[in-house]
């Protein structure tokens, strides 16, 4: 490669001229200064210019000027006169709604929207710290609560929806954020329990995080589907959803236990001594004392295991619960619209590119201000 | 902390019930001990219970019969004839030959963007920062359906692309120029692995003794006759043939060469490209912490760019890379189980199918489970071994 080893810091060359004031001479200088710096930069830049040039170029002209973005109907006829020239972007607007929402009533589906929208509001608020607390417990409580209301229904003259009607973009947050809500105090106490004094309840700890990093989420998945009906005892008949509901609990709890055991691992020791000092109890020593200071340190590797939870819901295609990208898989099956799946994978991808960069930012947001300036 | 002096056991037994900590400290282990036992046991009474009523025996006793179901891309000699345990067999080497050649490619691919994030020159490391962005930010499996459909938009046979000799990419997986790996040729090899490590051996022995007398050693010619030249005894007094067989399209389909199945090749992009992404934040965030000093030192001293690199900055590097590393390696053969999303299969796919056909779910799971901790737990170890020999050597 060019020049790691020439300048990691500060890419930007001394003693060039500084004296270019107007704009043109300004363009050339920072052409000088970062793509033609030197022989091997100046080819690799053109190089790139070459080939970047090239793939946008057929980019566009797949995407937007060959693209068809409206068809009537299923007349996908002129779209598949155009197949690997042109986009088919009509199949968005034809598809989204079962994409987003799956087979929930075609007519309830402001209530998932809704629903959604709470989730992203829920989100948000997490992020503020001046939410977080006793407050940012009871927001997720009421929020989770709103949001079941408005997926089951049953009450406020809301029609009843079962769970195996549910699908989309709301199954997906459902899966990532109650996985996140029960994973996370299952993750403090086992991460509590991996570094306590009991040997017994210390083994124990370990052999579950060991046991659940150690395997592929699949088999999880596999066991919730499979094996967990057969662990149930006669007419106890679990919901499919809910069992992989319990798969992602258990396994965002042992990899949650791990980040914040480091976290833990960074409170100095005399924390510990001026808790017991004072004569509190285990439980309130780590509560008040041990645990804000403890997850505060791992906030940012936090959030990193939550976009990996959260992209990691998509899973659950294996297993055929209707999540985002299973609507998406299973909206192309229509005939008329088979050979499009390029176009619904994208759309599928900006959603969940959305989520997770939004929250990658957030944490590098974190990292930035945590670093001491 | 009062220190007890035991002086009869009875007084023991006594200040030990008076030590509060100690007496909450069994009995919360007992409870939570008891309630995991007792859930086990509960779960475990209705499993065989179930099992009873539907009349699945327990046990791993179905290994033995006939399996019954085609693999397509095995790289062991199957039929549907053989047993279940070969199936698992082939599936296990399947799972390795992803996990393992991923693990490389990735490894190359993330270091090499890693680098070039960190470039002076701006459109590259523009570049790779928006690969890493979009990679990282998309699940997995999302990708490799995406990469699955694209691999069956591709032309059919007839029509394939070629874009150097030989090599044929079509609706029918990656077509290359191949060489056997068989009999005599497996000798050669294996020869030249054997000869790899001793060099390294070797290399370790000459640095000791130049560590002693200060005299440096040439080590390439010893090298390249451990490497090339007792191999190449080997293969003319073995009569090996080193002919490559170029694939040929006849009728419908290639013949010849070595062929990358559509599943297996866009399994291998989704995982090698997804973890060349976090690899290459890894590769970027160690070359950074190698403090800016080493960099002026070693420049300082007017050493040359490859040299700084090989000797200052990168083994200071590898110490924070390593850990992180680790469980990229870990994390990579693990999703290599979502080939059975594209139908490649893999350990975790035949499992399922032998799963479905005989429902024996508990074993066929168990030994999923099994086969990956075998595998997490020999990458662990390895990467454990070499990261204690990249530590910092403290005097």
């Amino acid at each position: 490669m060019t020049s790691v080893a020439s300048a990691p810091e500060n890419p930007l060359p001394l003693g060039r001229p500084q004296h270019r004031r107007t704009l043109a001479g300004r363009l050339i200088g920072w052409l000088r200064a970062n793509l033609f710096a030197s022989i091997p930069s100046s080819i690799i830049s053109l190089l790139l210019i070459a080939v970047l040039g090239k793939a946008l170029i057929s980019l566009v002209q797949w995407g937007y000027v060959n693209a068809i973005w409206i068809v009537s109907g299923d007349q996908t006829g002129p779209c598949r006169a155009l197949r690997g020239i042109g986009a088919c972007w009509a199949v968005i607007p034809e598809k989204y709604r079962f994409i987003l929402f799956g087979t929930y009533p075609f007519n309830e589906q402001w209530r998932p929207a809704l629903a959604t929208l709470t989730f992203i509001a829920l989100f948000y608020f997490s992020t503020r710290p001046s939410f977080w607390g006793r407050k940012l417990v009871l927001l997720w409580i009421g929020a989770l609560a709103l949001i079941g209301v408005l997926m089951w229904g049953g009450i406020f003259d809301l029609t009843y929806v079962s769970q195996d009607r549910w699908g989309g973009l709301p199954v997906t947050l459902i899966l990532a954020t109650f996985g996140l809500a029960f994973g996370f105090p299952l993750g403090i106490l086992v991460a509590l329990g991996r570094r306590s004094k009991l040997p017994a309840i210390r083994s124990l700890c370990v052999l579950y995080v060991e046991l659940i990093r150690g395997v592929p989420l699949i088999s999880l998945l596999f066991m919730a589907s499979v094996m967990f009906p057969l662990f149930m005892p006669d007419g106890v008949n679990i919901d499919k959803l809910l069992r992989a509901q319990i798969a992602f609990v258990l396994y965002a709890g042992a990899y949650l236990a791990e980040v914040i055991r480091g976290g833990l691992q960074a409170v100095p020791r005399g924390q510990y001594d001026a808790a017991d000092a004072l004569g509190l109890s285990y439980w309130k020593k780590n509560g008040l004392i041990i645990l804000p200071q403890a997850i505060r340190h791992v906030i940012p590797p936090l959030v990193n295991t939550f976009i990996a939870f959260f992209k990691d819901t998509s899973l659950v295609l294996i297993i055929g619960i209707f999540d985002l990208l299973t609507t998406a898989k299973t909206s192309i099956i229509d005939p008329a619209w088979q050979s499009f799946s390029v176009e619904v994978y994208i759309f599928v991808s900006l959603i969940y590119f959305a989520f997770c960069f939004a929250m990658s930012r957030y944490s590098r947001h974190l990292e930035a201000q945590a670093r001491p300036s | 902390m009062t220190i007890s002096t035991p002086r009869s056991p009875r007084r023991a037994l006594w200040r030990f019930l008076q030590d509060r900590r100690r007496l909450n400290g069994l009995l919360w282990q007992l409870l939570v001990v008891g309630i995991v036992i007792a859930g086990v046991g509960w779960l475990w009474s209705n499993a065989l219970h179930n099992l009873s009523v539907r009349r699945i025996s327990t046990g791993f006793a179905f290994l033995g019969r006939e399996a019954g179901m085609p693999i397509a891309d095995s790289w062991i000699a199957y039929s549907p004839k053989d047993a279940y345990a070969r199936a698992f067999l082939a599936g296990i080497v399947n799972t390795l030959r992803v996990a393992v050649i991923g693990i490389v490619l990735a490894t190359v691919l993330g270091t090499l963007i890693g680098i070039a994030r960190l470039s002076s020159n701006w459109l590259l490391s523009r570049l790779a920062a928006v690969y890493v962005e979009v990679l990282r930010d998309v699940p997995l499996l999302l990708q490799l359906l995406f990469w699955y459909v694209l691999m069956q938009g591709l032309p059919a046979a007839r029509t394939a692309w070629k874009p150097v000799d030989g090599v044929f990419l079509s609706n029918r997986g990656l077509v290359l120029p191949s060489v056997p790996i068989e009999g005599a040729n497996l000798w050669v090899i294996g020869a030249a692995t054997l000869g790899l490590i001793a060099s390294y051996f070797l290399r370790r022995r000459l640095i000791a003794q130049q560590m002693a007398d200060g005299r440096t050693r040439p080590l390439w010619p010893y090298a390249l006759l451990l490497v090339v030249g007792l191999p190449a005894l080997l293969s003319w007094t073995l009569g090996a043939s080193w002919t490559v067989t170029f694939p040929e399209l006849r009728g419908f389909n290639f013949v010849g060469g070595l062929t990358l199945a559509p599943e297996y090749f866009a399994l291998l992009i989704a995982l090698v490209t997804y973890t060349s992404a976090f690899i290459a934040e890894i590769v970027r965030s160690g070359i950074q912490a190698v403090h800016v000093g080493q960099w002026d030192a070693a420049k300082a001293l007017g050493l040359r760019r490859s040299f700084m690199l090989r000797h200052i900055v990168l083994p200071q590097a590898l110490r924070v890379i390593i850990p992180p590393m680790t469980s990229q390696y870990l994390n990579l053969t693990k999703n290599s189980s979502l080939a059975v999303a594209v139908g490649y299969q893999d350990i975790v796919s035949i499992a399922n199918t032998t799963l479905n056909q005989t429902g024996q779910a508990i074993e066929a799971i168990a030994l999923i489970m099994l086969v990956f901790l075998t595998i997490s737990l020999g990458i662990s170890l390895f990467m454990n071994w070499y990261n204690a020999r990249i530590a910092l050597v403290e005097r």
